[in-house]
């Protein structure tokens, strides 16, 4: 039988050599989404598809989505809930498929009916996590995205009864999108990635964003790489690199620079696909032909670059096993652990507002351009691992949220070189 | 106090600072908060995906000096013209400014319909944060706590 799943075209794209290069895309109207597949799929690149969910399906709004789809109003992802099972599988005739897997990316701390319509839709291929998609992004507590994401999860891995292999990626390595220290973002990541297998699902990828420092991402990939070697040698993995999510270049060559930094990253620390960022992004949601133009661009600089280099040792492997292993020790069970390791401050994740997150880290931008603690309040790390700072004033927060920004933005052609 | 000292004119204002119900970008709203604490003011910051019926249950009991709402997410316009009429009928005096990336095409231009459906200011030009102090500065000047 043909193996027309997601983690499948990943690792035959890895063994030919190739990063996988996938946008983010999603429009309201079924024949413009199909336009959006049909350009990636055709771009000439080893893409896999994207269906954006909207945000207001995302938080549940489905009167909202209704409203606007009979007024024509703006909604800015594809509405999958509100379409039919019928529509998305019109949407996916003929372009999905063992060449072309797709993925339904969404946002929500609770995503149940985002999962029961894709898996109605015939696809199976999502992402987030009960932590990743709850404490950035939500008001859910904790406790009640951790059963949604566990039922979600056995929605999921029910689909393997008709021959499908459900693949679930961890967002868990984009908190915050920025300034989240690298240990915290690998932490999460494989805890997000353990949770998943516990309840059933056993293809996944264990996602690392780029942050604000080449030689500190080369580092934290490794250690996420390390750490899934560890815990998840069980089940089908890769590692998926997104391309900075943080305050963006506003230039296009600051853009297209950092979107090339990003995917020779993916193929220096081995990252098996890429989520790309295009000039657009500064600025609005992007075009269908800015994304086409972004995944060529990332295919073209993954191709020039060079496997392997020199990793060094800064402590992000040891910091996120510790966050990892104190955490597993709060609970047999990996979702109960998650609940109690945010309640004391275990996961803590610096300046996010979610009712639940303990709110005592802080981190900045150093001199140098890594990313660095300045408070980690409870988290089960070493002394010592803080670095004082001065006081996240507006203009310092500013200072180090815009520092990738201002970097590329620069007139040299080819910075951070 | 040092800011109080400094600026004897202007009052501490009660400010709530709130994402809307579908956008879920908060450093915005984290760094609306440090600038209006810098400016001395107090600040209840209620976080992103701010669900209608809870941002105005919270401006009811808060009974702020000014509510300040940011969207980056391209919904912001849809969110904010829906709010704003169960708002203004529990703070019918209470200003109420938005600000930010109001729409999915990044052209701007909306702040007519926002004003006129009830909002005090709205920022969303390439200088909005110079103007929402300026903004918050002369409101500060003109209240008496």
């Amino acid at each position: 039988m043909t193996d027309r799943s997601f983690g499948g075209f990943v690792a035959r794209a890895a063994a030919a050599g190739e990063l996988v290069v996938q946008p983010r895309m999603g429009v309201a109207g079924p024949a413009r989404m199909r336009a959006g597949l049909a350009a990636v799929r055709g771009a000439g690149v080893r893409a896999a598809g994207t269906i954006t969910v909207d945000s207001f399906t995302r938080v549940g709004e489905h009167l909202a989505v209704r409203r606007a789809l009979d007024t024509g109003a703006e909604l800015n992802g594809y509405p999958i809930v509100a379409h039919s099972p019928g529509t998305t599988r019109a949407v996916l005739d003929g372009l999905r498929g063992r060449d072309f897997p797709v993925q339904v990316r969404h946002g929500s701390a609770c995503p149940q009916k985002i999962v029961a319509a894709l898996l109605a839709a015939g696809l199976d291929a999502t992402e987030g996590g009960p932590l990743s998609y709850c404490l950035p992004y939500s008001r859910v507590p904790v406790a009640e995205s951790v059963r949604a994401w566990a039922e979600s999860c056995l929605l999921l891995s029910d689909a393997r009864e008709r021959g499908a292999r459900p693949h679930l990626e961890s967002f868990g390595g984009c908190m915050m999108g920025q300034l989240c220290p690298p240990s915290l973002l690998v932490a999460i990541s494989v805890l997000e990635g353990l949770f998943f297998r516990q309840h059933g699902v056993d293809s996944m990828s264990l996602s690392y964003a780029q942050q604000t420092d080449p030689g500190q991402d080369a580092e934290a990939v490794a250690a996420l790489r390390a750490l899934a070697a560890e815990h998840l040698s069980d089940v089908d993995w890769h590692v998926v690199l997104y391309t900075y999510m943080g305050v963006f270049p506003r230039t296009p060559h600051g853009a297209t620079a950092l979107l090339e930094r990003s995917a020779e990253l993916a193929v220096r620390t081995g990252a098996e696909r890429l989520i790309v960022k295009t000039t657009a992004e500064a600025h609005r949601i992007p075009t269908v032909a800015e994304n086409v133009t972004a995944l060529v661009t990332a295919a073209a600089a993954a191709a020039q670059a060079e496997p392997g280099g020199p990793i060094e040792d800064t402590g992000v492997l040891d910091e996120a096993r510790a966050l990892v292993e104190a955490v597993l020790g709060l609970a047999p069970d990996v979702g109960i652990a998650l609940v109690r390791a945010v309640e004391r401050g275990y996961l803590d994740v610096p300046y996010c507002l979610h009712q639940d997150n303990a709110g005592r880290t802080r981190a900045f931008v150093d001199g140098d351009g890594r990313l660095q603690w300045s408070r980690i309040g409870a988290l089960p790390l070493p002394a010592g691992r803080a670095v004082p700072a001065a006081a996240p004033t507006a203009d310092e927060l500013l200072r180090s949220l815009t520092h990738v920004e201002r970097a590329f933005d620069r007139p040299s052609p080819r910075p951070q070189e | 106090m040092e800011l109080d000292a400094a600026r004897p004119d202007a009052a501490r204002l009660d400010i709530v600072v709130s994402g809307l119900a579908s956008d879920a970008h908060t450093w915005n709203l984290v760094y609306l908060q440090l600038v209006l604490e810098e400016m001395g003011h107090r600040v209840t910051n209620l976080g992103a995906c701010v669900p209608d019926g809870l941002l105005t249950s919270k401006c009811g009991q808060a009974a702020p000096d000014l509510v300040v709402l940011g969207s980056v997410n391209g919904h912001g316009f849809q969110d904010a013209r829906r709010v704003i009429g169960p708002l203004r009928a529990r703070l019918a005096g209470t200003p109420v400014v938005i600000g930010g990336k109001l729409g999915v095409d990044g052209a701007g231009g909306r702040a007519a319909a926002l004003l006129a459906a009830g909002f005090d200011a709205v920022f969303e030009d390439a200088d909005a944060i110079p103007q929402f102090r300026r903004y918050v500065e002369r409101l500060s000047a003109g209240v008496r706590s």
